[in-house]
């Protein structure tokens, strides 16, 4: 039953069955990922490498920041961490429709999918990251934690917040290109505005600022999940990343769904 | 069953708003309309004034279907038919009005859609079997069927980058032919790939439709697949059902009206593309075919190379060449757009109604192509008396020579 103006009520039953179609355009985007290339797999270390050691560079040894009794490259690619995969899943998911119109154009399938499985190519560059970081922390003679086992909690708030700016951007851009030039640009500066290269105790008199970007919060938990000692639980970021996430993807949902509908005429 | 009506369309309209997607596409747009509807809050008598160029692809259009009835859309290019499947597809949606269909459906616009360059043949067939609708489960269990009725299992490992274009259609098509819905809607897919491979294929859809109970819709400009495949006919003009009736009566009807001339848009992707296609009148009148193919290109082709197919009026092909073909007599200049023109002059046909199909492409490869997209009447300069019909005779007018012994 097809009707002008009417909602499909089977949507999310058709969602289901069409879940193989979600793993099968994760595993295409993770295959051609790195085809082509020399370095393959190697390029998803060398931009933190090079951005833990500016970093280090500018905020630990120019502005002499503390850090807590943590070595410093260590505080920034604890932080660099999971940056990388919000930003990464963001962008991934902020450009899926895009780079899908060709589907999107020719064959029917429960939209939602496309932006769900765009989230997944950057959960293997963030694997290869964390490897990185055991070596490195081992190096400076920080062994894994209890801690550790919170860690996969932490990965899917990242994962979730992510999911629900993208989704919001990913219609949005269907209509407006203008976000094609915003997603990078939000990437680009928030890269500052989140405590990346410092930690959120050098900052106590912005901190309730600071803990309006919901990446604050996420990024606090992983520190306090991988650094083990030396860094609280902010419970309040944590909590304001949580409300923020669920607002967004609730009515990232709703936005979806109303445009999903025009989507094939538009793009 | 009393109504066994798979498919039932009442009374379908799609609306395009083409001035609307041009102008809204960027914020700016958007935001500077915005102030100017706060501004007539303010200013009365400053009436909204939206200049919409409204265009209705399709236009209350109503028809049905019944169980295992196959359904051949015919119409002209821009006369709806896409459309028509793009909603039936449920890819987009009607402005107005309401269709009921019952069972699974399936529907073929495009051969291999969402196919990656970069992976392997196996790996396109279950991306491709998983766009489609199909179970991960479902393609392990026609993997075998679908590669050995694709003929590349020596290249299934091999990114279909490195394909030829007949291998990719053929791995594409024979995933598609896999599929078991109770509706199969088909857009103008089996134009592609090569002679031996399309009839194949043609088998396998009439297979499908003989198996009885499957519905096909069809669309398609090949007068003699239709004929073959479908029982009914659905008869598409300017978004309006022109007629319905079998699919004989439909082709007749549709095939009498004609343009001499087409014009095309660009399509999305910029690639080489046909502009336009005519047949020149005068030349018509003086007994001879004058055709003239417009061109672009992004790059300069080298060279140009236009090919055409004259067909009788019921889609058979009579004869067709191309600049290959004509060896050292076609050595143009490269070039990224322009008007090719192909003359006959000695015209061996007889006084009859013709289709003109017209390819682009270059030394290599075709870029392009328009099937039937120019009917044309052709007045014989020979007369002959007491000439049978051409439906007894046929179009080709040969010249004969006759003689007698006696025995």
């Amino acid at each position: 039953m097809i009707e002008a103006g009417r909602a499909n009520v089977n949507y999310w039953r058709d969602a289901w069955h069409y879940r193989d179609l979600f793993w099968f355009l994760t595993l295409r985007d993770i295959k051609i990922r790195y085809k082509q290339t020399y370095l393959g797999v190697a390029w998803a270390i060398v931009q933190p490498v090079v951005t833990t050691g500016i970093f280090t560079f500018v905020f630990g040894k120019l502005a002499g920041m503390q850090s807590g009794g943590v070595p410093y490259p260590l505080l920034v690619l604890s932080g660099l961490l999971p940056w990388q995969l919000f930003s990464a899943a963001l962008m991934g998911s902020s450009s899926s429709l895009i780079s899908n119109a060709h589907l999107i154009s020719k064959v029917y399938f429960p939209r939602l999918i496309i932006p769900i499985s765009a989230l997944g190519v950057a959960l293997i560059d963030f694997f290869v990251v964390l490897v990185l970081y055991v070596a490195v922390s081992i190096w400076f003679g920080r062994y894994p934690s209890w801690h550790w086992t919170l860690l996969p909690v932490f990965i899917f708030a990242t994962m979730f917040l992510a999911f629900g700016m993208g989704l919001w951007f990913t219609a949005l851009t269907v209509k407006y290109r203008d976000f094609k030039y915003i997603v990078p640009f939000i990437a680009q500066v928030g890269i500052f505005l989140s405590p990346i290269g410092y930690s959120t105790g050098v900052v106590p008199r912005w901190s309730g600022l600071l803990d309006l970007n919901p990446v604050t919060g996420i990024i606090d938990s992983f520190r306090w999940c991988l650094l083990t000692d030396g860094h609280p639980f902010y419970l309040h970021g944590m909590i304001c990343s949580t409300v923020i996430s669920v607002a967004l993807t609730f009515s990232g949902l709703w936005y979806f769904r109303k445009m999903e509908r025009t989507f094939a005429d538009i793009i | 069953m009393p109504n066994d009506s798979v498919i039932s369309v009442e009374s379908l309209s799609k609306r395009y708003r083409l001035g609307h997607q041009r102008q809204a596409n960027s914020l700016g747009d958007r935001i500077t309309s915005g102030l100017k509807g706060a501004a007539r809050w303010f200013i009365p008598g400053s009436e909204p004034k939206e200049v919409f160029e409204e265009f209705w692809a399709l236009k209350d259009v109503s028809f049905e279907v019944r169980r295992g009835q196959t359904l051949g859309v015919v119409g002209r290019n821009g006369a709806g038919k896409s459309t028509l499947l793009k909603i039936l597809s449920r890819i987009t949606e009607p402005t107005t009005g309401r269709i009921r269909m019952t069972g699974r459906v399936a529907s073929l616009l495009e051969v291999g859609t969402g196919f990656h360059p970069e992976l392997t043949g196996r790996e396109n067939i279950f991306l491709n079997g998983a766009i489609l609708g199909m179970k991960r489960t479902e393609i392990l269990r026609k993997f075998d069927e679908i590669v050995a009725f694709s003929e590349v299992e020596r290249f299934l490992d091999t990114p279909v980058k490195h394909y030829s274009s007949g291998m990719y259609v053929r791995l594409a098509f024979s995933v598609a032919a896999h599929l078991e819905p109770e509706i199969l809607i088909v857009d103008e897919v089996l134009s592609v790939g090569d002679t031996q491979f399309q009839k194949k294929c043609l088998n396998k859809v009439s297979e499908v439709t003989r198996s009885g109970d499957r519905t096909v819709l069809f669309v398609s400009h090949n007068s003699a697949a239709l004929q073959s495949i479908c029982d009914t006919g659905l008869w598409l003009d300017r978004g309006k059902v022109a007629g319905v009736g079998t699919i004989g009566e439909c082709l007749a009807s549709y095939l009498r009206t004609g343009s001499q001339k087409a014009e095309f848009s660009a399509p999305s992707a910029n690639k080489p593309h046909i502009t336009s296609v005519s047949v020149d009148e005068r030349a018509l009148a003086d007994g001879r075919i004058q055709v003239d193919v417009g061109f672009k290109s992004p790059i300069p082709l080298s060279p140009p190379i236009v090919g055409i197919t004259i067909s009788s009026s019921m889609g058979q092909p009579l004869s067709g060449s191309n600049g290959r073909m004509a060896g050292n007599a076609w050595k143009p200049e490269p070039s990224a757009g322009g008007v090719v023109t192909a003359t006959i002059d000695d015209v061996p046909l007889h006084s009859d109604s013709y289709r003109l199909s017209v390819y682009l492409g270059d030394a290599n490869m075709d870029y392009d192509q328009k099937l039937d997209v120019v009917v044309f009447d052709f007045v014989s300069p020979r007369f002959y008396p007491q000439m049978p019909p051409i439906g007894v005779i046929g179009p080709v007018d040969l010249k004969w020579r006759w003689s007698i012994r006696a025995e």
